[in-house]
């Protein structure tokens, strides 16, 4: 499904929010490559940066937050003059955050599935106004033609009986129902990467699971690519190819699926998954739970040196808390930031 | 939503008439009545008072009868026959002494309200997208200052202003020779043209608090996720801000528009007082002193109507605008 040809990356990207009780540096320092059509999972506790990241690429960064530093590039396909496609890179953070030209990015070639289905949709507009919108701000389309393409989108996603279900209001559809108008106004333009943003924490499991085909199944046949934000391991490894862990802002370890889970590299990745169940463990094998001890330092004062140590089991007295971590490459596009595998 | 209203206007008519009663208990509640306190004005200006004239007056008004029975025939006069009773101080019937009134106050408040509006939410929708620029700080002090300012030094400081540097008199609704005369087409160009000072006045009273209002409910509304949403599909900032939070933080004045009216009359009263305007405002004040209690009576009467209609109103704008309360509905 990936190819090799670039489509996004994003070079030592630091976002903070500059807040009177000091400077909290949200992103700090991430580098991520996206090809065309890869799934890219993101993972990482509460609070690590990764609805952060997901903003910054989009360029909407809320205000006190800004992109201090770093360069995020996309790699954008366009129809030449004599009707070749070519590819043109564009620094997406040299733009004008909301002038024309990232504009036409946002919600075109880049969409968002926001985290919050239940809030995300405006209660007094009808879903299909919202959609409709999206359509006709990206192609040169009549409103019928519109309306046409937001029911064939609603019917892709799966959502029940869609040329009724269009011109209901959200608070008329459930959670399930509403996060699948999300996706289908996030692939209403046939964007090239999709940015789903933890799609299914409001959902109970069985609407999970069929979300969560249904992202495979879309993308399998738009060839899109996904950035699939979870703090889930498990749907990481159903989701994705390749994954990239962070912590503390930064990015902490990157693999694909496999060496991921069978061999994690950072403490803190282990830890990661020792907290999740196995999957296809049956409830009374499972080994008990670990949850990762201590708990994310307070954002306003980070840790010296390595931000994981005084969380960490393995961490080494005057190494860890002194210096930054290395970031070593251990395997075939495995790498991790630690000094255990200097 | 039909039924809704039709549900609303038939649990309206109970709720009149306890109005009418508490309205019609209130204004007997001071002592005496308006004949005691036209004998003591009589008296004060040196005027010899028969007593028998006195009485005769008291029987033909009915004052000597109890008060549930003076309720009654008012009531049911204005029920049966549209007969409101009569001013004993302007010595006419009620219903000749309010209409005209009542349609400038209606007038004179509408027009302020949306004016008020106007002014009020472009201002308020900048102040809460531009937090804390200097503008927005400039604005708030503004309004702030503009919230403890009562509307009748308002009124006294611009017509203090517009005579001394204008020349002009704008006390009134009507110039003089049109004070008299029959509604004719120049009566109501020359209305309009003495119309916008007072309302003016009127709507920067509740300007402030409007700006407030919207600044305040825009910036609860503006970090929602849907506003994210928007920006995320590549709507043009401007575009996003309207269609979307200031359409769901507006739902306040829709939901307040029938207080605001009532609110605006009591607050015109003093702006009518000191700019002599012929609303209902005055009129009423004047009643309430000299104890004229079919024509106070019929005013509170009027005005709760008028609140009741106006909540009314409200809700079924409110429910226009918001489809989550269409629902329930
Ligand atoms: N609007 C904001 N103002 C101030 N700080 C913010 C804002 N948004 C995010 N942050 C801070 O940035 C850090 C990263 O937040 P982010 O939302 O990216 O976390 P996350 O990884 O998406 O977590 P979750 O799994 O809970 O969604 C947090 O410390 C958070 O407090
Ligand atoms: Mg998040």
């Amino acid at each position: 499904m990936a190819t090799d040809q670039l489509l996004l990356e994003v070079k030592d990207l630091k976002t903070y929010f500059f807040l009177d009780e000091g400077t909290v540096r949200a992103v700090d320092g991430v580098d991520m490559v996206i090809r065309r059509g890869q799934a890219l999972g993101v993972v990482g506790e509460s609070g690590c940066g990764k609805s952060v990241t997901a903003r910054s690429i989009l360029r909407i960064v809320p205000r006190p937050g800004r992109i201090v530093q770093g360069e995020i590039t996309l790699h954008r396909m366009r129809e030449s003059k004599n009707g070749r496609t070519v590819t043109e890179a564009v620094r997406l953070t040299d733009l004008d955050p909301m002038g024309v030209e990232m504009r036409s990015i946002r919600g075109a070639e880049i969409a968002l599935v926001p985290q919050e289905p239940m809030m995300s949709l405006s209660p007094v507009h009808t879903l299909g106004n919202q959609i409709i919108e999206a359509i006709m701000l990206h192609q040169r389309v009549t409103k019928a033609e519109a309306r046409e393409r937001a029911i064939h989108m609603l019917d892709l996603v799966g959502m029940p009986r869609p040329s009724r279900t269009i011109d209901r209001y959200p608070h008329e559809l459930s959670g399930g129902m509403r996060q699948r108008g999300m996706i289908a106004m996030a692939l209403c333009c046939h964007p090239s990467l999709l940015i789903a943003d933890e799609p299914t924490t409001a959902l109970d499991v069985t609407t999970e699971a069929q979300i969560l085909k249904l992202i495979r199944g879309l993308r399998q046949e738009l060839g899109m690519a996904i950035m699939y934000i979870t703090h889930n391991l498990g749907v990481v490894a159903q989701t994705t190819e390749d994954v990239i862990v962070m912590y503390m802002g930064k990015v902490v370890e990157e693999a694909d699926v496999d060496s991921l889970f069978h061999d994690p590299k950072h403490p803190y990745t282990r830890a990661l998954l020792r907290s999740i169940p196995r999957l296809g463990q049956r409830t009374r094998e499972r080994q008990r739970l670990e949850s990762i001890r201590g708990s994310v330092p307070d954002p306003y004062a980070l840790p010296k040196g390595c931000s994981f140590h005084p969380r960490c089991a393995q961490a080494i007295r005057g190494v860890c808390d002194r210096e930054e971590p290395p970031y070593v490459e251990v395997g075939p596009a495995h790498k991790v930031r630690c000094v255990l595998y200097r | 939503m039909l039924g809704y209203v039709l549900r609303r206007v038939t649990i309206m008519i109970p709720t009149l008439l306890i109005i009418s009663i508490i309205s019609f208990v209130i204004i007997q509640l001071p002592p005496g009545d308006y004949l005691t306190s036209y004998a003591a004005q009589l008296r004060t200006m040196g005027d010899i008072v028969q007593q028998e004239e006195i009485d005769a007056l008291r029987q033909r008004y009915g004052l000597g009868q109890p008060v549930y029975v003076q309720y009654f025939k008012w009531i049911s006069g204005i029920i049966l026959r549209g007969d409101w009773g009569q001013s004993m101080e302007w010595q006419k019937p009620v219903r000749d002494l309010i209409w005209e009134r009542l349609a400038l106050t209606m007038v004179l408040s509408g027009v302020s309200i949306l004016v008020s509006w106007f002014i009020a939410i472009p201002i308020g929708v900048y102040s809460a997208t531009h937090q804390y620029s200097i503008p927005d700080y400039i604005l708030s002090i503004i309004s702030f200052v503009g919230v403890g300012t009562p509307g009748f030094m308002l009124a006294l400081v611009i017509m203090y202003v517009a005579m001394t540097a204008f020349g002009l008199n704008v006390g009134g609704l009507f110039s003089q020779e049109y004070l008299a005369a029959p509604w004719s087409w120049a009566k109501v160009v020359d209305m309009l043209k003495h119309l916008w000072i007072p309302v003016l006045i009127i709507a920067l009273g509740s300007t402030a608090g409007s700006i407030r209002t919207t600044r305040a409910n825009l910036l609860d509304e503006l970090n929602k996720p849907y506003v994210e949403t928007a920006r995320a599909k590549g709507l043009p900032e401007g575009r996003l801000v309207w269609k979307y939070p200031v359409r769901v933080a507006l739902n306040p004045f829709f939901s307040t528009v029938g207080w605001s009216l009532a609110n605006l009359i009591s607050g015109e009263t003093l702006v009518s007082v000191v700019l002599s305007l012929q609303t209902i405002g005055p009129m009423m004040l004047r009643a309430l002193t000299s104890q004229d209690m079919y024509l106070a009576g019929s005013f509170l009467l009027l005005l709760s109507t008028m609140t009741v209609l106006g909540t009314l109103i409200s809700d079924i704008l409110l429910a226009w605008v918001d489809p989550r309360i269409r629902m329930e509905a």
